[in-house]
């Protein structure tokens, strides 16, 4: 205990904790919403296509990466989703592992650190990263999460016409095309934010375990969400406690984390419908 | 004046059109059915009427100062909503969006519980919608459809995968809606229900496309094909 006082007076541990609980929260709540539009693969092809903007970036050699990786990843997810034809699995696929294996070539080729696995293996992970954020770092990711919860907040009730039945929604009035666009963009801003924290390659666990843990034990869409929030919240702060106590990778301790719980609500799912 | 009128419109995909110069107008005191094969346009055409999508040729407008948002829609039941986690209020409530509000009022809230009332579906509201039967999940999709519906109303195969006994409860529930002052278009394959239920026919795969009254329809002999 008086372990965990002394290293929570450790700035960079407070900050990792704050934007570790922040990202989780926002990743639960647009998780429900892809999950359920069958989205899935999307977010983690979407995360890969981060990794290879963020490898540009890192050759650019720019002040934070951040400016090449949103505005590419944005780009890519209201590519995707607009167009019927992406949508495939195999497509996806491709995405993927293209953008992937791209970014690490042109970190290979061009990358002016001596140490690249190192490095690839941070942005893949997430390791340490987390707790080397600077404090410009924190508010970026503190602001764009409250943003980001806003508009769950404010829109929920049209998030679930979109998702319920997109089709009603638009034949009755409703300007789905904007709501679709937003939910892009906000898919795009919550995965470049949590690839800090858990690595592009484990952000589907974040935004995909709350939603399927939820869903295997409540039946109404708002307990669904909640439960995932709370889940994903409790599950990250657990993860970075743990990580900073043991010396855990972050990333991998969340996600097992998730996986844990994900467990233990499918076993409860599965004896309460008994 | 008609609240929806189709002039010369062609459907299709990919430039091959699969429904070709119909032609036909809905007014307050109508109930059209729209009646034809699988594969013959019926849906595709609902669709247009909707605005989801475009028409290859041809105009499709709303009139009668009929907005899109006093249009109520019951399309066919989507896979994805199988395993979908939502309650019956939900669903229901989710109809009454088409207002300029970003969250339900007390009015939205009374219009939702006397749809399920209508559609006698209130006591299931707190109930999971995957785990209705197909009538009940119909009906609910119904209470949906009213609370969006001031004076017209959409159904693409209402009847579709319920039993008889069912399926003429929600011919009558329908029937009662006409009489209370909705239009009405319905897509359907059950030509001998529908003749008795609609004031008029749209048979999308005759050529050219017929539309008209149920007697004017009774002496094409189309009824029998």
């Amino acid at each position: 205990m008086t372990k965990l006082i002394e290293y929570f007076s450790y700035p960079f541990v407070r900050y990792a904790m704050i934007v570790g609980v922040l990202v989780a929260l926002c990743a639960a709540l647009l998780g429900v919403s892809l999950v359920l539009k069958r989205f899935s693969m999307i977010g983690d092809g979407l995360s890969h296509v981060a990794f290879g903007a963020m490898a540009i970036g890192t050759i650019l050699s720019v002040n934070s990466d951040l400016v090449v990786t949103l505005p590419v990843t944005a780009c890519a997810a209201v590519f995707i989703l607009r167009s019927k034809k992406m949508r495939g699995d195999a497509s996806i696929a491709i995405l993927s592992v293209a953008a992937l294996s791209l970014g690490y070539l042109l970190l290979h080729i061009f990358s002016p650190s001596a140490n690249i696995s190192g490095d690839v293996c941070t942005s893949l992970f997430g390791s340490t990263s987390i707790l080397t954020l600077n404090q410009q770092d924190v508010y970026l990711c503190i602001s764009l999460s409250v943003f980001v919860l806003c508009l769950f907040i404010v829109f929920y009730h049209r998030v679930f016409a979109i998702t319920f039945d997109e089709n009603f929604a638009k034949a009755t009035g409703m300007k789905t095309e904007i709501y679709n666009l937003a939910i892009a963009i906000v898919t795009a801003v919550v995965i470049v934010i949590a690839m800090r924290l858990v690595g592009a390659l484990l952000i589907s666990a974040l935004i995909i375990f709350p939603a399927l843990s939820a869903m295997a034990l409540f039946k109404s869409f708002r307990a669904v969400m909640i439960f995932s929030a709370i889940m994903s919240v409790v599950c990250a702060a657990v993860g970075i406690l743990i990580s900073v106590l043991c010396g855990t990778p972050v990333g991998s301790t969340i996600v097992a984390a998730d996986l844990v719980v994900f467990i233990f609500c499918k076993l409860a799912g599965g004896v309460c419908r008994r | 004046m008609a609240l929806i009128t189709c002039e010369h419109v062609s459907l299709g995909y990919e430039g091959r059109a699969v429904v070709s110069d119909v032609q036909f107008s809905v007014a307050q005191s109508d109930y059209l059915c729209i009646v034809g094969e699988n594969g013959s346009g019926k849906s595709t055409l609902m669709r247009a009427m909707l605005g989801l999508q475009k028409s290859l040729k041809g105009k499709i407008y709303l009139g009668d100062g009929l907005k899109k948002n006093e249009i109520g829609y019951l399309p066919q039941r989507s896979a994805h909503q199988t395993d979908f986690p939502a309650s019956v209020s939900e669903v229901v409530l989710s109809g009454c969006l088409n207002r300029k509000r970003l969250f339900y009022s007390k009015e939205d809230k009374r219009l939702a519980a006397q749809n399920m009332e209508r559609m006698e579906v209130s006591d299931l509201a707190k109930r999971c919608f995957r785990e209705l039967s197909g009538g009940q999940q119909q009906r609910v999709l119904l209470a949906r459809a009213l609370c969006s519906a001031k004076k017209m109303l959409l159904l693409d195969e209402p009847t579709a995968g319920l039993d008889p006994k069912v399926t003429v409860e929600l011919y009558e529930v329908i029937q009662n809606l006409h009489k209370q002052g909705l239009a009405v278009v319905m897509i359907s394959h059950d030509i001998p229900s529908v003749v008795r239920e609609a004031t008029h026919i749209l048979h999308v795969d005759s050529e050219p496309p017929f539309w008209g009254s149920v007697q004017d329809y009774m002496e094409t002999g189309l009824q029998n094909r």
